[in-house]
């Protein structure tokens, strides 16, 4: 197999409290392959947005990372020096955030700062650059991109903005983008239209993209794959349609329950009991073992890790212990 | 109609959002308005949930606050059981006030933080003087129980409690005047959605228990379909459509409610086609002459950049848009064989 | 009201040790020394009767013998020893200071409470009606912050000294003193209560009471008034640092408490005639105490202010 554009492994992210350490990713482990759009579902406190700060060095102190690897195509950078950190992140990682408004600056025009990105990192002359930004803004479906491009970030609409921001991203050609709930904040009808931008322009450059985000149905409508995270844990990773539709971990089978779509005919939605845990109280053995409906002793007890299934699923969960099953037969 | 528990008719509301005077006059502008609703009129059945859907600057969370008083309309009538809701009049509101309440978006700012969670629950049943003494405890303790939560749980402060665990004591402080009617809005919009489906789960289960009677506000096509008899659908502060919830969904009549129907993320993986989503909501300070959808509208017509479309009615309910209006026309003209 | 306090919950001063404003000041060694700074100066003010070796405003009990004793020096006359030392009149200095202290810090609370009490009040009024009423409040706020406060509290204290009969002055000089120091500082309670109940207003558990129709006058006390209070502390404290050297400062210049009770501030304009015939120590240990009282307040309410806003820590 072909080394992965990322590679997590082990990942273990930490706050250190006056109460004692949090462990706010305890042993993720996931691949992002060339070209692929890797989805990372989970509730809020899950750590999915952690996830995404962790592999571009910018967790918020007193947050660490206090284990584990992070590889970009062949190279170690959770190690790396800040500066080196810097040049990757932008170079090589691109960023697109909630809120818009905190990845533009409000003080220098669309056409500054796309043409500061790209000539920071690509050595092109500054009349190049232009044209690139303009061709970019043109790409993420700004209209009149060659007039708009010397307004300011505030001239533009939330959905415009997100499109701005975009193209920042991709404007030093990334191999990664990182996508953290790029449409939380924006209407169903632009939501829409960003996430099919996004989704387009990723494939065409073929940048890999891991799509943070709560909402189920934009992973459906772009993952490649899906990681669910569960109390900082990874509890079931799989491609988009097998999780969906044929969920494995009872977490995620009672998740996909809960949510109302438009072609369910159900009175009453499935419910998951209670609540994630805090992170300052997360049960021993498997973290979802006090909410499971199909809890066994051994839950209560043992972590499960993440165990290869079919079809390249991997499932943290003792239903589906090898060990065990070939005991029974 | 005896079976119509609240009916609102041409409620308008206009916010002045010029600038203060001084810079008026300097800078020779005129007063600017924002129009937050235009004309807007339905009826909410007793036992029924009315939802509300509406993407950001329809106006949907303003009706919601025009209904339980939060704001003062700027014309137009709300009628609650056939009275008049005036809220000038304290004392007449009084007495209708019991009758409703709120539930809020964000159970974190909803909960005063400084208080108690049995004082929160018990603020209502003292404002109305429905009971004193030690029946106040009791009936705390049952409504906590009623959602789901503890009696001992009176004794804790709000930020003790999950964001689902709020929305909980916010749904036991609404039920404790002993209302019929409730006004949700955004409720779940905070929340994962594994909680949300215990919420609307536990807003199912009361409704049936006490035959309440919810108007819910909405972004969530999803929710809405899954909560609501019949459904309004806001663009730029006007109803556009009226319609029974199953076949809102099934048969969209007006143009915006098909495209919002097509712009939710298909889950269900059913590869259904869907026409790609186009344009942006326009600002409402100035919004287009006409029918305010006509710049992204597929089906545009000259009529439809001058003239308001008037609400006609449909296999399904009610719509607003004039390929509905030509229709009818047609359908009038037709000789009777 | 129903009381909904649980009957068995763990003490008060075990949940207060455990709170994080608790963890934070013990965790900063400067907040520490500055609450153990103002804790024995206020103490030792309080309890001025009973500490003090003589009592400096009984003319029976003084020796003008004893005048001018240097600190821990035998009197020339008289072989009394002070610590230090007596003033002109041979009064003790160090009793001097501590009754000296209790009058800076009450003229010092009263004047805050005064102004805190105003402040809050109107600051709520305006932040919550908001329209006219906020407009005329804040711009009859900001005419006043364009006089320094110590001008406008001179201006006060002449105006409210022609009111009242000679008879009563030497009495009411104290409380006119604590309104004209009040007076002028009443602004920036006003100012940071009413931009927080702006914020608080529109919160979403004020919108539920008044959902109910619950009064105006309840929603800002039972509701709003709690949610702001945290601000109002911080200024609160360092303003108590700012009236004691306000008060100082007027008693400085002669218009503040009558020389028969004197402040600190008193003191030093007493003291400060002595400093170049050589008896510095008159001046000398007021001085120090006014500064370690207003240096360790204004550090406490700065490790305050830190400590109540989360994005700082």
């Amino acid at each position: 197999m072909a080394t992965p554009l990322l590679s997590v492994r082990d990942l273990v992210v930490e706050f250190p409290t006056r109460r004692g350490v949090l462990r706010a990713l305890d042993k993720i482990s996931f691949d992002i392959a060339e070209g692929e759009v890797l989805g990372m579902v989970g509730e809020s406190g899950a750590g999915k947005s952690l996830t995404g700060a962790a592999i571009i060095g910018l967790l918020e102190p007193p947050g660490r990372i206090a284990g584990g690897e992070i590889w970009l195509r062949g190279e170690r950078i959770d190690n790396l020096p800040r500066e080196k950190m810097r040049r990757i992140r932008g170079r090589r990682i691109g960023m697109v955030f909630q809120d818009p408004l905190t990845s533009l600056n409000p003080l220098y025009t669309v056409a500054q700062q796309l043409i500061e990105t790209i000539r920071t990192h690509i050595d092109v002359s500054e009349k190049e650059a232009r044209k690139r930004a303009v061709a970019l803004l043109d790409r993420v479906g700004i209209p009149a991109a060659g007039r708009r491009i010397d307004d300011y970030p505030h001239h533009f609409s939330g959905g415009m903005r997100q499109r701005v921001v975009i193209a920042l991203a991709l404007a030093a050609e990334p191999e990664l983008v990182i996508a953290d709930e790029p449409t939380t904040a924006l209407d169903v009808s632009v939501q829409a239209q960003i996430i099919d931008v996004l989704k387009e322009i990723c494939a065409e450059r073929g940048a890999s993209v891991m799509l943070i985000t709560h909402d189920m149905g934009v992973i459906a409508e772009t993952a490649d794959r899906v990681a669910v995270l569960y109390a900082g844990r990874l509890a079931e990773i799989g491609p988009v349609r097998d999780v969906i539709q044929a969920a494995e971990h009872p977490y995620t089978v009672g998740l996909m329950g809960s949510i109302p779509t438009l072609t369910q005919t159900a009175e009453r939605l499935t419910q998951i009991p209670g609540a994630m845990p805090r992170l300052n109280a997360i049960p021993t053995g498997c973290a979802f073992n006090p909410r499971c409906t199909r809890v066994m002793d051994r839950c209560r007890v043992d972590r499960p890790d993440p165990a290869e299934r079919p079809g390249g699923r991997q499932v943290a969960c003792w239903l589906y212990d090898n060990a065990m099953e070939s005991a029974d037969e | 109609m005896s079976d119509v528990l609240l009916s609102v008719k041409g409620l308008t509301r206009r916010f002045d959002v010029s600038k203060p005077w001084l810079n008026r006059v300097i800078e020779r502008e005129d007063k600017q308005f924002l129009t937050a609703n235009e004309d807007v009129s339905f009826e909410i059945r007793k036992g029924e949930t009315f939802a509300l859907v509406g993407e950001s600057g329809s106006g949907k969370s303003t009706i919601a606050k025009m209904i339980v008083g939060l704001l003062e309309p700027s014309a137009g009538e709300i009628r609650f059981d056939g009275q008049v809701m005036d809220f000038n009049s304290g004392a007449a509101m009084r007495k209708l006030r019991r009758r409703f309440q709120m539930i809020f978006q964000d159970p974190f700012a909803s909960l005063n933080p400084r208080w108690r969670v049995g004082d929160i629950i018990a603020e209502p049943i003292h404002t109305f003087g429905l009971l004193t003494g030690a029946a106040v405890r009791q009936e705390v303790g049952r409504l906590l129980d009623l959602v789901g939560l503890s009696a001992a749980d009176a004794a804790r402060f709000p930020h003790e409690f999950s964001g689902g665990q709020r929305q909980r004591i916010a749904i036991a402080r609404a039920l404790s005047s002993r209302p019929e009617f409730i006004v949700c809005d955004e409720p779940t919009s905070a929340l994962d959605v594994s909680v949300q489906a215990q919420i609307l789960n536990l807003m199912r289960d009361l409704q049936d228990e006490f035959g309440l009677t919810y108007l819910l506000i909405s972004h969530d096509l999803s929710v809405v379909r899954h909560m609501a008899n019949r459904i309004g659908v806001l663009y730029l502060g006007r109803l556009v459509e009226i319609a029974d919830s199953k076949r809102l969904f099934v048969e969209p009549q007006h143009p915006y409610t098909r495209m919002l129907l097509d712009a939710v993320p298909d889950l269900a993986l059913s590869g259904r086609r869907r026409t790609p989503v186009t344009g942006e909501i326009p600002n409402p300070i100035n919004p287009p002459p006409g029918c305010a959808f006509h710049p992204r509208c597929p089906h545009v017509m000259d009529i439809c950049r001058q003239i308001v479309p008037p609400p006609v009615t449909t296999v399904s309910g009610e719509a607003a848009c004039h390929l509905l209006t030509e229709d009818e026309k047609r359908r009038a003209s037709e000789p009777v064989a | 009201m129903a009381d909904f306090t649980p009957e068995n919950r763990p003490n008060a001063l075990a949940r207060a040790w455990d709170s994080d404003i608790a963890y934070s000041f013990r965790r900063s060694p400067l907040a520490i020394i500055a609450a153990l700074v103002s804790l024995i100066i206020i103490l030792a003010a309080v309890l001025a009767p009973w500490l003090a070796p003589h009592d400096p405003f009984n003319p029976a009990s003084l020796n003008l013998m004893d005048g001018f004793t240097p600190p821990m020096e035998p009197n020339a006359f008289t072989g009394n020893v002070y610590w230090l030392g007596t003033d002109n009149q041979g009064r003790d200095v160090f009793s001097t200071i501590l009754y000296g202290a209790r009058i800076s810090l009450f003229v010092g609370f009263m004047a805050v409470l005064f102004a805190m009490v105003l402040g809050i009040t109107l600051g709520l009024i305006a932040g919550y009606r908001g329209g006219w009423v906020d407009s005329l409040l804040m711009r009859v706020a900001d005419v006043q912050l364009t006089f320094p406060s110590i001008l406008l509290a001179l201006l006060i204290f002449g105006v409210a000294r022609g009111f009242i009969p000679p008879a009563y002055r030497e009495a009411m000089a104290i409380w006119v003193l604590i309104v004209a120091i009040g007076l002028s500082d009443w602004v920036q309670y006003a100012r940071v209560v009413r931009g927080a109940t702006m914020v608080e207003k529109n919160k979403e558990y004020v919108q539920a009471a008044r959902v109910i129709g619950a009064h105006p006058a309840k929603i800002l006390l039972r509701h709003i008034l709690p949610n702001v209070m945290g601000p109002v502390l911080v200024i609160a404290t360092i303003g108590l640092a700012l009236a004691i050297i306000a008060e100082a400062t007027l008693s400085f210049l002669g218009v503040g408490v009558p020389p028969t009770q004197p402040s600190l501030g008193t003191l030093i304009r007493i003291g400060q005639g002595f400093l170049f015939s050589g008896e510095w120590w008159i001046l000398l240990f007021p001085s120090i105490t006014l500064l370690a009282l207003a240096l360790s307040v204004n550090l406490l309410g700065d490790w305050l202010r830190d400590a109540l806003n989360p994005r700082l820590r």
